[in-house]
């Protein structure tokens, strides 16, 4: 099969982005992650992992995939399975027929990952495109890799009926429809102004800005003296934010990219700016980890409120951006 | 962040991989640049892998002292916690901390002990080994 593999900032944009110009669909990630709304953030203390609340700094799991269906006029087709050995069979059915085919997984079962990096993260998106005839290996295109891998078969089946939070029930994802060019000048302030809702009107107080400031209340709760214990939470929030297929300052970034992009297509320099503000906002999260990283080291005092006070910082930054960028949309 | 600001300094934890990050060019245009790597990661990253390793190297102490059952070793060296393990085995968490104790995990049927290692990735007989 003819099929180009590119390696991307983030699993989800980067699998659709992949995905959708192997159908005809020239899009970049930024613009894939942009028109889906995926930009958000969330402090959800009630999930835990390892006993840690989850932050997350993107909408949930396959909201790119569902959110481009609508201004590309894309189907999408999901599938999941209680059988892993039928979700298996149905794997090798579709790559038979032609498709490339959307995964959901648990990196900790994908032995091609980096030993230090397989944590028990169940939405993890890769794409199959074929099998190679010797070995029987799949051949994948992992969006954070910046070449195509290939995973023995049982291992691939375990990453896929993973079990625990978010667990990807053998989740398969395809497209059968083409994808049409959409009328950007709808579709663009559509996405951007359900952004700005998602971050400044949620009716839950731990998501948007207000989550930013929720979280920065927990850094000002933690026990003083349970040193290890904050550590730990402070190193949890930072790895949510900069580690692979996540990116806290990262998604900024990106969602910069993609109004740099929306400037040129809709001819409003006005997104041009905004792209600059965010960039700032961006490198304020890359300060804030390494802020924390220093004082997980203890290469300057651990401080749990110099921490909130910059999260709050961001927060008020965040607010003001996502007000402009709501005038401007 | 510039593209010649973007973190070039490796992460061990990376595995030699590169990863694609977006940062500002000269152009003022954001573009995807390759990244070795950034200490912080790096930093926030071990800190969680040494915490897991120091959870599963405590527990096979006790385990060769008898106080516990391979089991609480093979969960941390999973990178698992009780709350998980019972999501994957279907099991309930008080049932999976009664197995902890070696004289009742010593008891336990095959068909148990197999629900163990299936979720952990392991044979049985490596499961009742620790090391």
């Amino acid at each position: 099969m003819d099929f180009q593999h590119s390696q991307a900032s983030h699993c989800e944009s980067g699998v659709m982005s992949t995905m959708l110009r192997h159908h005809g669909l020239p899009l970049s990630e930024p613009m894939a992650f942009g028109l889906a709304s995926a930009l958000s953030f969330a402090y959800l203390p009630i999930v835990k992992i390892n006993g840690l609340p989850l932050v997350s700094y993107r909408m949930p799991p396959k909201f790119i995939i569902k959110g481009l269906q609508k201004p590309l006029g894309l189907t999408m087709r999901f599938e999941t399975f209680r059988d892993p050995a039928a979700g298996t069979r149905r794997l090798d059915e579709l790559l038979g027929e032609g498709h490339i085919v959307g995964m959901q997984t648990s990196v900790f079962w994908l032995p091609y990952m980096p030993e230090d990096l397989r944590f028990h993260f169940n939405a993890h998106n890769v794409l199959a495109y074929g099998r190679d005839t010797a070995s029987g290996d799949y051949r994948l295109s992992d969006p954070v890799f910046d070449a195509p891998v290939t995973c023995p078969p049982e291992a691939l089946q375990k990453a896929r009926f993973a079990k625990g939070a978010l667990a990807p029930k053998g989740l398969l994802y395809y497209t059968t429809g083409k994808p049409s060019e959409p009328d950007w000048d709808k579709v663009i302030p559509q996405a951007i102004k359900k952004t700005t809702r998602i971050m400044l009107n949620a009716p839950l107080p731990i998501i948007g800005t207000r989550g930013i400031r929720r979280l920065a209340g927990a850094f000002e709760r933690l026990d003083a003296n349970a040193v290890a214990q904050s550590k730990l939470f402070i190193g949890q929030v930072v790895r949510m934010q900069e580690e692979i297929g996540t990116g806290g300052g990262g998604f900024r970034f990106i969602y910069a990219s993609f109004l740099q992009e929306a400037a040129a297509k809709l001819a409003r320099s006005r997104l041009d700016e905004l792209a600059e503000n965010l960039i700032d906002i961006g490198d304020e999260w890359r300060e804030f980890a390494l802020i924390a990283a220093r004082m997980i080291r203890d290469r300057e005092p651990l401080d749990p409120a110099k921490l909130a006070a910059k999260l709050r910082q961001i927060a008020d930054r965040e607010q003001a951006f996502f007000l402009d960028l709501r005038r401007a949309a | 962040m510039l593209d010649s600001e973007v973190p070039q300094e490796g992460n061990r934890t990376l595995g030699g991989h590169r990863k694609a990050v977006y940062a500002r060019g000269a152009d003022g245009k954001v573009h995807i640049v390759q990244s070795a790597g950034w200490e912080v990661e790096e930093i926030v990253t071990r800190q969680a892998v040494e915490d897991l390793d120091r959870l599963a190297e405590d527990a096979r102490q006790r385990v060769i002292s008898g106080q516990v059952s391979p089991l609480e070793y093979h969960m941390h060296k999973a990178r698992m916690d009780v709350p998980m393990l019972a999501q994957t085995t279907g099991l309930w968490q008080w049932r999976i901390r009664r197995h902890f104790r070696p004289e009742i995990f010593a008891r336990l049927s095959p068909a148990l002990l197999g629900r163990y290692a299936e979720v952990m990735g392991l044979s049985v007989e490596q499961l009742k080994k620790a090391d």
